[in-house]
């Protein structure tokens, strides 16, 4: 069968698939924004799949770290999207 | 056959997380479409313990589902509802459109089963397993993040504030939601002490244990983001100066930390192993109310009442005031 | 014996999971459905809670095990509330 490491990041790699096309097909910034935080966590599912040995060896710490950063980075990223866009609507509605 | 159960339990996950995502970016209802990137975030986080990742697990829960949700879920109303702005592309574009993505993901998946079948490859986890002894810590984790690659976490903190300043620059906070429910604001009464309390915890277990400075930081912007929402006159009157020590704390003592180390050890962030528990520690609480602080505000929307600028934007003038 | 009597009592917690859920499927309205939820899922949540209090041998993780089922008890509590208020109330606004 399947190893777990390559089913997870299959699953991330479909997960970042679903992302970008719903990114590119939709026209509303908050559509945007929620499928590219998918394709964000699809490509955290990637390292850390990629990072994961097997149930006995030791796991790599340093994908984590990265991915850790990377959340943080992705919500900060969220929110400035989001200021953006409401400023964007006030400015639209004038 | 415990093998089996777990192939069963590992493929259904996989299917429920490629299910919710699908479902998360094709409605047509934002309320449904966000409550269902929550769930995501969540099934995420199963996802992340499954594979041996408990700080991830811990920091996605908490920042993932839970502060990505509030942002997105406040954000719902500024937005017009959406039966009438959705509109796809034309049915060429969005044939190419599919066409690029599957193509994409067919290289992708080549590329990864390619690189998971060379396993000669050098990896770092060797190393950084041999040194985690004398990083100050024993979570390895925490050492690679604030001990081997503090330097990313360094500019991590930057980017945090950066977004927070465009926040604050671009607009006012959000209006106060209409007075909550009595029985919010009671649970509000023994639960906001409760994740402060939680919050320490994990700042200081992170040393030997799934936590550390991110996930204490999201949960004390949880708790406040939770007072917010049940009594928003109890963050009104925060002192503006200690709000903006607060937001770059942060970086201040990192910084401070990496010229002293400069100064004793001749290179920037590097720990001597006998100080680099405390340092780490000082260095993640700092780092933790900054995140704390910068997260708050990003779920406020912008600036709090009493925060002008000298030259405020209007319109399509260009600013270039500067905070008084 | 202890495992098995543990592995017993999960499987009743899952099976109320699973007729929550149900519930939420096949139930007409919000408030039958949020009834289902929160006495369903919490009953479910004790009964899982108390199997892997059987299995797990640190006596301080079980009181950390059965704080997590009291703040999960009242955080659904307190949810379940505020979203039958806000319905109740736009039933109201739309009568």
């Amino acid at each position: 069968m399947i190893s777990q490491q390559l089913l997870y990041a299959l699953a991330g790699i479909g997960l970042f698939g679903i992302g970008l096309r719903a990114t590119l097909l939709h026209q509303m910034l908050l559509e945007r924004l929620l499928a590219l935080n998918v394709c964000g966590a699809g490509v955290f599912l990637i390292f850390i799949a990629v990072a994961y040995g097997g149930i006995e060896t030791a796991v790599d710490p340093v994908p984590h770290a990265l991915v850790l950063t990377g959340i943080v980075v992705a919500v900060s990223a969220t929110a400035m999207a989001l200021a953006l866009g409401r400023r964007l609507q006030e400015l639209d509605d004038e | 056959m415990i093998e089996l159960l777990w192939s069963i339990f590992d493929v259904s996950l996989v299917l429920l997380v490629l299910a919710l995502a699908w479902a998360s970016c094709s409605t047509q209802d934002m309320m449904r479409a966000v409550t269902l990137f929550i769930a995501l975030g969540l099934i995420l986080a199963i996802i992340w313990a499954r594979l041996k990742a408990p700080d991830l697990a811990l920091a996605e829960a908490v920042i993932g589902a839970g502060i990505s949700g509030a942002l997105l879920l406040s954000a719902i109303k500024d937005y017009p509802s959406t039966t009438t702005v959705l509109s796809r592309q034309s049915s060429l574009v969005e044939w190419v459109i599919n066409g690029m993505t599957l193509g994409l993901v067919i290289i992708m998946t080549w590329a990864v089963w390619h690189g998971l079948n060379m396993s000669d490859g050098l990896r770092l986890s060797e190393q950084v397993m041999s040194q985690v002894p004398v990083s100050g810590v024993s979570n390895p984790v925490t050492a690679v993040l604030l001990n081997f690659r503090a330097y990313d976490t360094l500019l991590e903190l930057a980017v945090v504030l950066t977004a927070v300043l465009t926040v604050l620059n671009l607009n006012h906070k959000r209006a106060d939601v209409a007075a909550a429910s009595p029985l919010l604001r009671g649970m509000t009464r023994w639960l906001v002490p409760l994740l402060v309390v939680t919050a320490g915890y994990l700042l200081w277990v992170g040393a030997h244990a799934p936590g550390g400075a991110f996930q204490a930081g999201a949960m004390l912007a949880s708790a406040m983001i939770l007072l917010q929402l049940s009594n928003p006159s109890s963050l009104q009157g925060f002192n503006l100066t200690v709000l903006r020590i607060l937001l770059v704390i942060g970086i201040f003592i990192f910084v401070l930390v990496g010229i002293w180390m400069m100064s004793v050890n001749d290179d920037f962030l590097a720990f001597n192993p006998a100080w680099a528990g405390s340092l780490i520690l000082i260095i993640e609480f700092a780092a933790t109310l900054s995140i704390a602080t910068a997260l708050t505000l990003a779920y406020l929307g912008g600036r709090p009442t009493g925060w002008e600028f000298t030259n405020p934007v209007h319109s399509t003038k260009q600013h270039n005031g500067e905070p008084s | 014996m202890i495992e098995a009597l543990a592995i017993l009592i999960i499987f009743c917690g899952l099976f109320f999971f699973l007729s929550g859920s149900i519930g939420l499927l096949r139930l007409p309205d919000l408030f039958s459905r949020l009834h289902a939820l929160a006495k369903a899922d919490n009953v479910g949540l004790a009964l899982v809670t108390l199997g892997i209090i059987m299995l797990e041998p640190d006596p301080f993780n079980d009181i950390k095990l059965v704080i997590i089922w009291l703040l999960v008890l009242a955080a659904s509590a307190i949810s379940s509330h505020l979203v039958a208020r806000h319905a109740l109330r736009e039933n109201r606004n739309n009568d």
